[in-house]
Order: structure tokens, then sequence, then C-alpha cells
């Protein structure tokens, strides 16, 4: 079979001005229809059957501080780090049922939503929707407080991305945006473990265990601008981030003391970078390749 | 917002290949990149929001010195409603057709006004008659069983001797004899459709509703040579002549209120849509369309590929309608129709490429025998310019056609003869003129031309006088795929590819010559400066 066109998809002249894409994919893209009650259902049968059973099998997640979510109402907004495609079927599995029913995913417009086929496929499985990353845009931001403002539960990721060395990034300011326009509480949650089983750019699946630590509620309070709201939303990361490779009281005292390990890594090279991730952070592959190391056995002792 | 305009696209090698019609049946061929160009006609214009109420407005507003026709209208007057016949629209439109909504209006009026004396008159020319189902395609069935039962619903007969009038000589020696109930009547009213510019004007009744004695006068050769082109009026000895002997006509008596209508390129319907997209847009239903429909027509006879391709009805719609005086008409109507096809492009070529589809204005219904498929070329697609024609003096012509030596011989009796005869001995447009006289009046071919379906004998003859001034600016004409008998018959060149006609253009036209290829139908007009 030919591999010209008509066969293929045909070159467009590059002397011919492109048409302005149809405004029918990425941050246009019309999410509703996924809120419906028939597609909330079949999502709802679908995170229940066959997301979590797949997530417990492959990521054996445990769950630290859950249980301060029995003191909160939805509607909730959960900051989560994001080093992995995992984190968003990961938060689905653990989160407790009564926010998990009625919780929607900010999602990459440029990625999820780049394509009608992805558009339509995330937003019924995930409810994902689109959050545009690569400039300022209120389109999305609009859609998302409106959600929570219909009182839907929000998962965020506020890196606006996937860490590609299981380090945190900076956090970008849409999170407090939402949380000082919406007055409802930011939850931080710290996801470790998803990087090694599926990194950023890895080609295959390793199976592994994950921890998902739930932080102290931030609430914005009245005249604090959305800086001030990211950075308060970082001092729990760094918190967090301790807690899952320590224990909550080492953490704590180190949070009090202001001597939390930044979350962000060391500022060094990238082969340091990633000699000094945490055990439950680091690749699988390598662990595997590396225990043949001396330098890797020392390390580990 | 308004549609696009043409587009004439530089080929370099990222370009897709590019849609050649050929005949019953399309296909994609590589043009050479760095020195072709393909020129795309306008997108279809919107049509009417209101066409009825537009009619009406048309008819109740009329251009130049002419009243609304509803003060032309009294009940003890004989008014005749002359109409285009089947040679337009190509493809026929889907219903209702243009010519259905005006006559319907006209009728209206007439009826309002008492007009008891009402003839419906289809204005044929020289063509052959329209059969019963052309009939009540054009004018609705509603209009049609009113008329025809009672024999008011009439085709005009370019051989009646009762039925045409002298009405004199023109200056130039021009004898104007039409159609007698046309030029007897109080009102004469005119339905035209204008799909090029061509159409329409004087040459709507001077032509239309002629005899084969005034026809003559500008349906020759010297006229054609000295029309470039005859698509362009202000350049044209056909509508000199023509407009000459519809202001005589004029002025004679006969009162005209001529109706002309404009239509949209929407020349296929959506199944159909990607053989007027651009090929970069196609998207994959039409590339999977285009593939599947390919595959298809290859599996089909002649025949059933043949009624398929007639069988469509071009979703066209009315973009415009003017009414009133011939000329102020026309005018206005011309406007309209530059709008829609109207594409500038800078320079001549040494090579002019074009697909030929499987209809020209004379085959409706029929075959595209080798004289139409010449005419559609060189007759119509070679001249449908303004200014100066898209191929170079001395250049080359190649046509993509099957040009299968059939003929109709219910539709096209005289072409036969024509064909076996005629080009057998000369295919000079001025040498053939000797023959002319006998077609014409050949007894055999005025009986078919008069009670069958058969063109008019001389028909032929006025087809190859078409392609006059083609054959006499170009060095040669090559034809694709046509039947290498049938083509060299015309004096043609066949060729098997693209590839090699191109090689054998260089024979007349040099080495790496420049190609322009017209992607229609739908059918365009290139300005060229």
């Amino acid at each position: 079979m030919s591999r010209e066109f008509p066969f293929t998809k045909p070159v467009w002249p590059v002397q011919v001005p492109a048409p302005i894409p149809a405004r029918s994919t990425g941050v246009y893209y019309d999410t509703s229809w996924s809120r419906s009650k028939l597609a909330n259902r079949t999502r709802s049968v679908f995170v229940d059957n066959v997301l979590r059973p797949a997530i417990h099998l492959l990521a054996r997640p445990s769950v630290e501080g859950a249980e301060t979510l029995n003191l909160l109402d939805p509607p909730l907004i959960f900051v989560a780090n994001h080093c992995s495609h995992l984190d968003t079927p990961l938060m689905l599995s653990v989160l407790p049922k009564r926010f998990r029913e009625k919780v929607a995913v900010a999602a990459a417009a440029d990625y999820f939503f780049d394509r009608a086929w992805k558009a339509h496929l995330f937003s019924l499985t995930l409810a994902a929707i689109p959050v545009e990353r690569k400039r300022p845009d209120r389109t999305s931001a609009r859609l998302a407080i409106s959600l929570i403002e219909d009182g839907w539960n929000l998962i965020i990721f506020p890196e606006g991305g996937r860490s590609s060395d299981g380090w945190m990034q900076e956090i970008r300011g849409g999170a407090a945006y939402m949380a000082e326009h919406t007055g409802r509480p930011l939850v931080p949650v710290y996801i470790d473990g998803t990087y090694a089983i599926m990194s950023k750019g890895g080609s295959r699946l390793q199976p592994g265990s994950t921890k998902v630590t739930f932080g102290k509620p931030i609430n914005h309070v009245g005249g604090e601008d959305a800086r001030h709201i990211s950075e308060r939303i970082y001092q729990e990361f760094a918190r967090l981030a301790d807690e899952s490779s320590s224990n909550w009281w080492e953490a704590t005292k180190r949070a009090a003391a202001g001597t939390s390990p930044s979350p962000r890594g060391p500022e060094a090279a990238a082969w340091l970078r990633a000699w000094n991730l945490p055990s439950g952070s680091s690749d699988g592959a390598s662990s595997r390749s590396g225990g043949n190391l001396q330098w890797r056995q020392h390390r580990q002792q | 917002m308004s549609p696009r305009p043409g587009y004439v696209l530089e080929v370099d090698r990222s370009t897709p290949p590019v849609l050649f019609w050929n005949g019953e049946g399309y296909l994609l061929e590589k043009l050479p990149p760095e020195r072709s160009r393909v020129i795309y006609p306008p997108d279809p214009l919107h049509p009417l929001e209101d066409p009825i109420a537009k009619i009406r407005h048309a008819l109740d507003h009329p251009m130049g010195d002419s009243q609304p026709l509803e003060t032309l209208l009294h009940p003890d007057m004989r008014l005749t409603i002359a109409f285009d016949d089947v040679s337009l629209p190509l493809p026929a439109m889907q219903a209702p057709d243009a010519r259905q909504l005006v006559i319907e209006q006209v009728l209206e009026m007439a009826a309002e006004a008492g007009v008891e004396d009402v003839v419906l008159l289809a204005a044929l020319s020289l063509h052959r008659r329209m059969t019963e189902a052309e009939l009540r395609h054009a004018l609705g069935n509603r209009v049609y069983n009113a008329f025809e039962p009672h024999g008011l619903l009439l085709q005009h007969d370019a051989e009646d001797p009762d039925g045409l009038i002298l009405l004199g000589t023109t200056d130039h020696g021009e004898e104007v004899e039409i159609n007698r109930r046309a030029a007897t009547s109080d009102l004469l009213v005119y339905v035209n459709i204008n799909l090029v510019p061509m159409d329409g004007g004087h040459k709507s009744v001077a032509t239309g509703l002629a005899s084969y004695r005034s026809v003559r006068h500008h349906h020759n050769a010297h006229t054609m040579t000295h029309s470039r082109s005859f698509m362009d009026m202000d350049h044209s000895e056909l509508h000199s002549a023509n407009w000459r002997m519809g202001r005589f006509i004029r002025e004679s008596g006969v009162k005209v209120f001529q109706i002309e209508t404009t239509l949209n390129t929407n020349a296929f319907p959506s199944q159909f849509s990607f053989l007027q997209r651009r090929e970069w847009e196609w998207t994959p239903r039409d590339r999977a369309g285009f593939f599947a429909s390919s595959k298809a027509l290859a599996l089909m006879g002649d025949r059933t590929r043949r009624t398929l391709f007639h069988s469509i009805k071009a979703p066209m719609q009315l973009t415009s309608v003017q009414a009133g005086e011939v000329e102020a008409v026309h005018q206005s109507t011309l406007t309209n129709v530059f709008d829609q096809q109207l594409v500038h492009v800078d320079g001549q070529t040494d090579i002019l490429t074009m697909g030929l589809p499987y209809i020209s204005p004379y085959n409706v219904n029929s075959i595209m025998n080798p004289i139409l498929v010449a005419c559609l070329g060189l007759g119509y697609l070679f001249n449908m310019y303004r200014g100066k024609p898209l191929v170079r003096e001395g250049g080359v012509v190649i046509m993509r056609h099957p040009t299968p030596w059939a003929f109709n011989t219910t539709h096209h009796p005289s072409y036969i003869d024509f064909f076996e005869e005629v080009l057998a001995d000369t295919t000079d447009p001025v040498q053939i003129s000797k023959y002319e006289e006998a077609y014409a009046t050949d007894p055999w071919y005025i009986q078919l031309y008069r009670t069958g379906h058969a063109y008019h004998g001389v028909h032929p003859f006025y087809m190859w006088y078409w392609c006059a001034h083609a054959l006499e600016h170009l060095s040669s004409v090559i034809v694709i795929g046509g039947d290498r008998r049938a083509v060299k018959r015309l004096g043609f060149r066949p060729a098997s590819t693209l590839d090699d006609a191109l090689e054998m253009a260089e024979d007349s036209v040099g080495s790496q010559p420049t190609i322009t290829h017209i992607r229609v139908p739908p059918l365009m007009m290139a300005e060229v400066s």
C-alpha cells in the first residue's frame, strides 16, 4: 500500500496561510458532557472496578493523613506534586469516596486535549478539564472556579507538568488563585514512588510501592495574595516530603525549625540530583542495575 | 465572512498530487515542482437568503429603462416566457431549478394581471429538444402540468418555416430571423441562467430563439478567431454580432424583459465534496471518498459510470437575480459572475494542463464524444480568460480525457459524419466551413433535429469553430489517456501519461517549461496580467 497522499495526510503548502485551528480542542474543549449523570456513573464504575484495582496491583499505595479529610466538607482543592502519569489515577484511587464521586482533574490542555479522541477519553474516564499551561489564559481558571463553586472537588498539579528528574519543580500560582477566588481550602498531597514506577519519558512500567501523604488544609486568609498562599503550599510540601522519607514527628520538628530539606532537590548537576533522590523515588531500573554497583551498595547501607 | 477568492498555488516538492478529471473518473497527478502552478477557483459564494423575495424584488424594481413587470402585464396581451435549455446549468442543479423559481413568480404576476395568452418557450437555438424529464426538472411539475398538456409549452424550432419571422438585416448584413411567437408577443420575458460570462445579454434572444440563417452570421471561424475571448464581452466578436442583432430586434418592436440569474459554484453534493476542495485541505473522509469512489468507478462499465455521473444534481444556489432592460441587466449579471469566478493570475505559461470532466453543455445525459472533448478543452476552458490566454502563443495544451470513439446516435447524428468525413479531410476551422452548408441543410439531420432529440446538423461545425482561437494560438494539443485513433483524428497528439505528455510538449516549448494546471470544475475565469 502506498505511503503517499491520498493514503497519508496531505502536506499543507508553506505559501498558504494555515487556518486558525478549530476551537473544539485544547482549552476550548467543552467538557460539560463529562459531568452529566450518565458520564459520572460510567466514570464511577470505571474508577471503582478498573482503575483502583489496577493501581493497587501496580502501585500498592499506602496513605498517610487521610483522616484529616474527615473534618472537611467538599469541595476541596487537592494540590499534589507531579512526577508521573500515575499520579492522577493514584489520587483517584486513594481519595475517600465522598470526594472521589465528584472530583475533576486539571489536565494540560496541550497534552490531554490536543486531539478530540484524547479529550473525549480523559474527560470521561478522569473527569479531566483542560488547563492552559503555556500562556496566561483565564478560560481554564474560570472553568475550574465555576466547578468548585458548583460543588466539585478539584485535583490540581501546581507544578504545571511532570517532573523530569523526580524532584519537585517550582509551584505556579493557579491553585492559590483558585483558593483566593473560591475561599475553599487547599489540601496539599505529597505523592512518593510513582516516579520509580513510571517516570516521565520512561518506556515501561516497573511495579512498586507508593505513599500518598495528605497535608494540613491551607485556608485563604482575608487579604492574603496568591503569591503568599503558594509559599505556604510549598512549605507544606517540604514538610510532607520530609515526612514521607522519615516520620511525622521528625518532619514536623524540622519544619518548625525551618530546616526541612528542599523538595526541589540540591542545586547541582543532573547526576548529583539523581544520586540524591530519595530512595522511594528512585527509578526502579536504576535500582536493579545499580544493585551490582559498589557505590550504590554503599549508599544503601 | 466572504468566501475565499481563487488561489494560485506554486508547486514545490511537498505539494500533494493534484486532482485531474478524466471523463467519468478522476485521478491524482504529481506536477513537476518549482515550475508548475495550480489555479483553484474561488469558494462558492453565499446564496441569497430568500430567493423568492429577491426575484419578486427584481421584477418590481427592474434595471435600465424598463418598467416593473407588473405594469407590463395586461389581460388581453400575448405573453411569451422563454427560458434557457438543458445546456444550463452544469451539472443540472438540485430542484428547484432557478428557471422554475423565476417562471413561477412571473406566472403568478401574469395570473394576477389576468393574462390569458401565455406560452412557455424553450430557447433551444440549434440544440436538441429537451425530454419531458428535463423539462419537468427545469420548470417543476406544477408549471409543466399546467402548460404542456395544452400545447402551451413549446420548444423553439430553428427550422420551422411557419414558426420563424425575418425581422430584417443589420447594417453589417446579418439577417435577423427569430421565433415568430416570441417576436409577435406583446412581451417576451427571457429567463436566463448565467453560468459563464458568455451567457445572457442580447445573445439570449438573438441566438437562443434564432434560426440557422441568423445564427450562422456569428457562429463561424472568423468570429471565433476574433473573439479574445468569447467569454470577455468587450473583446468578443461573437458578442458584438449578437449585440447588433439584439438591438435590431429591439428596434423592430420586440419588447424583451430580461431576467438573468447567477448561481454559486457548489457543483457537487456532499459525498463528492472532495472534488472541489483543495487537495491539502482534504480530510480523512475526503481521502477515503476519493479512494473508494475511484476504485468503484474503475470497476464499473462505461454506461453505468455515465448514468451515475449524469444523475448528479449540483447543490447550486442562486446568488443574484437581475431583471429589466437587457443591457443594463447583463452588466450587473457580469459583475456577479466575475465575483464568483474570477481569479487573478500573473503571467502566461508555456503549458496549460486540464483534466476534462464528464460533462459539457452539449452532452447532458449523453456521451462526451471526441468533438465535444475538443470543444470543452479548447473552446470553453481555454477561453475562460480575460486579458490574455493563460498559455502563451505557441504554447501547448495538455488535456486528460479518455476521448472514446463513441457517439450518441440520437443526440449527435451529424457529429458522427462530421468526425468520419470532415475531420478526416481537414481540421482547419476555416477549411471545414466548405462542408457547412451541406450539413446544415441536410433534410435528414433537419428531420432529426425537429422531431427527435438531435442537435442540428451544423452543430459539430460550431463546436469546431469554438476551438478556432485555441488552434490558432497553440503550437500543439496533447491528450492523455485518450483513444489514440480518435485523438489523432482530431489532429491532436496522444500520450499515455502526464510525464510523456510533458516530454512531448518540450518539442514545442523547449526544456523546463512552465506549467499551469486549472483545477476545474467548478468553473473559474482567469484574469491574466
